[in-house]
C-alpha cells in the first residue's frame, strides 16, 4: 500500500492567505492543486513535503477562462475539463481542445489543473508545449506583487520552474493575433497514457503567405520552440514546406529510448506529427472556422 | 486532524492522519468497502467515487481534500431496495465477471448518463477509458451502460439525508 510520508495539511482560502501560509511555513511547504501529479509522487516518496497547502478553494479566484479579442487569460486552477469544454477557447485556440482530448483520461481531467501541469514541469507534459507554441506568459504572484515571466524563462529544466518557494503561479496569458490558428498532434500507446511524442503548432498567414510559425515538441528532449522559419516564413503553405519544417523538428529533437518507444521512432514522430499539425493549423487558419480533430 | 464531509447524504466527522487517502478513509474508517482499491497508481479506476458531483480516482485524493464536500460512493446507487438502472444493466448484460472494476465503472456510468442520457457506444468507451477491466473485454460493460440509457433516469430520487446509505 502506497501512502505519502506524514505531513501537516493546511487549506488556503485565498491567494493572499496562500502566500501568507507559504511564507510562514518556508521551503518545506508545497501547494496542492488537482494533486494528480503531486500525490502520486508523494505516494512513491519522491516528494516529501512537511506541509501541504490545499489551494482548491481558490477556484472562485483562479478557475477562470477569459477570452478577449487580443488576449486569453486562464487562471491557474482551471481544470483540464474546463479547458476541454470551453467553446470560446476552442474557437480562438483549437489546439487546447486537440490536446485536452488526449491528456490522461476523463476522470483525471476533472481534477488536474493548468497551473499544476506547468508547475510540475514534467518533460512529457502536454500543456507546456501548447503554451510554448502560443507564446504564453506566466503571471507569478508573491507577497511583493506580480511578475510576468515568458514561457521561455518559466521552465528551468525538468521539474524546475521560475516559481519561488513563497510564490504562486496565478494566471497564464496568451496573446491573440489575427490571421492565425493552431493544432496539436500526439501519439500515445493506449487510452489514458502519457505521450510517446507530440507536436504543438501555431501559424499565422497573410494573403496566402505564412508570416509566422511556432512549433514546440513534447517528450522528445527539446525545451521551448523549434526554429522552423526557414522552411515556412514568407512562403505559401505547401506539402513541401510542411515536410521541410517536419525535417527541422525531427533534427532538433533529442529523444531517449524507453518503454514508450525507441529514440529513432520518437524522432520520426516529431517530424511526422509536426507535418500533420501544420496541415491542420493552416487549414484552420485559411477557413477560420476552427474545428477540432479527433 | 479532524475532517467533516457528507458521504452518501450523511455528515461524518472523523479524526484522521492528514496523509489518509480518500479511498482508505471510505473503506477503512467508514467501512464502505464497495469502493475498491487496485493499482494505487491512478490508472485503473476501480476507486472512482464522486466528490461534489465530479468523478475522481479516490486513491489520488486526500480525505482532507474532500473535507466540506459531498462524496457519493457505489453504496448510494441502490435506494430503498431499488437498484439504479446502471446496476440493473450490469445484471442484464453480464457487465461483470470478477467484479473488481465494477464499482468504478458503475459510478462513471451513472455520471455519464446524468450528463448525457443517450450516449453512443463511442461516448461510453471514452467515458470509461481511464478504467481497466481485466475480465470482460469491455463490450458487456458498454452494453450494460447502454441498457441503462434505454431505461431512462436511473437514480430514483435526489438526495435526502433519510434515504441515504448510512456509513457504519
Ligand atoms: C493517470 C494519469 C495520466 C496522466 N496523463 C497525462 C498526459 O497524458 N499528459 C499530461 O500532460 N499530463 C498527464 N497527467 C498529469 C495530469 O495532467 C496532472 O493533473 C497535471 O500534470 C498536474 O496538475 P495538478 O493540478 O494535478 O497538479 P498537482 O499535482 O496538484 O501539482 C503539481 C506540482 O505543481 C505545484 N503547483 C500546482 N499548482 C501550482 C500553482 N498554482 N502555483 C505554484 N505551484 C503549483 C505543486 O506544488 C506540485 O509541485 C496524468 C496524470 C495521471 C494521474
Ligand atoms: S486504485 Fe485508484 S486508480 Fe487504481
Ligand atoms: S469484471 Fe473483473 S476486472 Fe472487470
Amino acid at each position: 500500500m502506497q501512502v505519502p510520508a506524514p505531513f501537516e495539511y493546511e487549506r488556503a482560502e485565498s491567494v493572499q492567505h496562500t502566500l501568507a501560509l507559504l511564507e510562514r511555513l518556508g521551503d518545506d511547504a508545497r501547494v496542492v492543486a488537482g494533486g494528480h501529479s503531486l500525490l502520486p509522487m508523494m505516494k512513491l516518496r519522491l516528494a516529501t513535503p512537511e506541509y501541504l497547502v490545499d489551494i482548491n478553494d481558490l477556484r472562485g479566484e483562479l478557475g477562470y477562462v477569459v477570452v478577449a479579442e487580443d488576449m486569453v487569460r486562464i487562471g491557474a486552477l482551471a481544470r483540464h475539463a474546463d479547458l476541454l469544454g470551453d467553446e470560446a477557447l476552442a474557437a480562438v485556440f483549437p489546439i487546447f481542445r486537440d490536446a485536452e482530448r488526449l491528456i490522461a483520461d476523463p476522470v483525471v481531467r476533472n481534477w488536474g489543473t493548468l497551473g499544476g501541469s506547468l508547475c510540475q514541469a514534467d518533460p512529457s507534459e502536454d500543456l507546456t508545449t501548447v503554451c510554448d507554441a502560443l507564446d504564453a506568459e506566466c503571471v507569478i504572484t508573491g507577497s511583493g506583487g506580480e511578475r510576468v515571466v515568458p514561457m521561455a524563462e518559466f521552465h528551468q529544466g525538468p521539474y524546475e520552474t521560475a516559481v519561488g518557494d513563497a510564490e504562486l503561479l496565478t494566471e497564464v496569458r496568451f496573446p491573440v493575433r489575427p490571421g492565425g490558428s493552431s493544432a496539436y498532434q500526439k501519439v500515445k500507446r493506449r487510452a489514458g497514457d502519457w505521450p510517446v511524442a507530440a507536436s504543438a503548432v501555431a501559424v499565422w498567414l497573410d494573403g496566402g503567405t505564412i508570416t509566422d510559425a511556432r512549433v514546440a515538441l513534447t517528450a522528445v528532449g527539446v525545451e521551448g520552440t523549434v526554429d522552423v522559419d526557414e522552411a515556412l516564413v514568407g512562403r505559401p503553405p505547401s506539402e513541401e514546406a510542411f515536410a521541410a519544417a517536419g525535417a527541422l523538428a525531427s533534427a532538433a529533437s533529442d529523444p531517449v529510448t524507453d518503454a514508450r518507444g525507441s529514440a529513432d521512432y520518437k524522432r520520426h514522430l516529431a517530424g511526422e506529427l509536426t507535418v500533420r499539425a501544420l496541415r491542420t493549423a493552416v487549414e484552420r487558419a485559411l477557413t477560420s472556422t476552427p474545428t477540432s480533430t479527433p | 486532524m479532524q475532517v467533516t464531509m457528507t458521504v452518501n447524504g450523511t455528515e461524518v466527522t472523523e479524526d484522521i492522519e492528514p496523509r489518509t487517502l480518500l479511498v482508505h478513509f471510505l473503506r477503512d474508517t467508514l467501512g464502505l468497502t464497495g469502493t475498491h482499491w487496485g493499482c494505487d497508481t491512478s490508472n485503473c479506476g476501480v476507486c472512482v467515487v464522486w466528490v461534489d458531483e465530479q468523478p475522481v480516482k479516490s486513491c489520488t485524493m486526500l480525505a482532507a481534500m474532500a473535507g466540506g464536500k459531498a462524496v457519493r460512493t457505489v453504496e448510494d446507487l441502490e435506494r430503498d431496495g431499488v437498484l439504479d438502472s446502471v446496476q440493473q444493466g450490469f445484471m442484464e448484460c453480464h457487465g461483470l465477471q470478477c467484479g473488481y472494476c465494477t464499482p468504478g465503472m458503475m459510478m462513471t456510468g451513472r455520471w455519464l448518463l446524468d450528463h448525457n442520457p443517450d450516449p453512443t457506444e463511442q461516448e461510453i468507451r471514452e467515458a470509461i477509458s481511464g478504467q481497466i477491466c481485466r475480465c470482460t473485454g469491455y463490450s458487456t460493460i458498454v452494453r450494460s451502460i447502454r441498457w441503462a440509457a434505454t431505461q431512462g433516469q436511473g437514480s430514483p430520487v435526489t438526495h435526502t439525508t433519510e434515504t441515504a446509505g448510512t456509513p457504519s
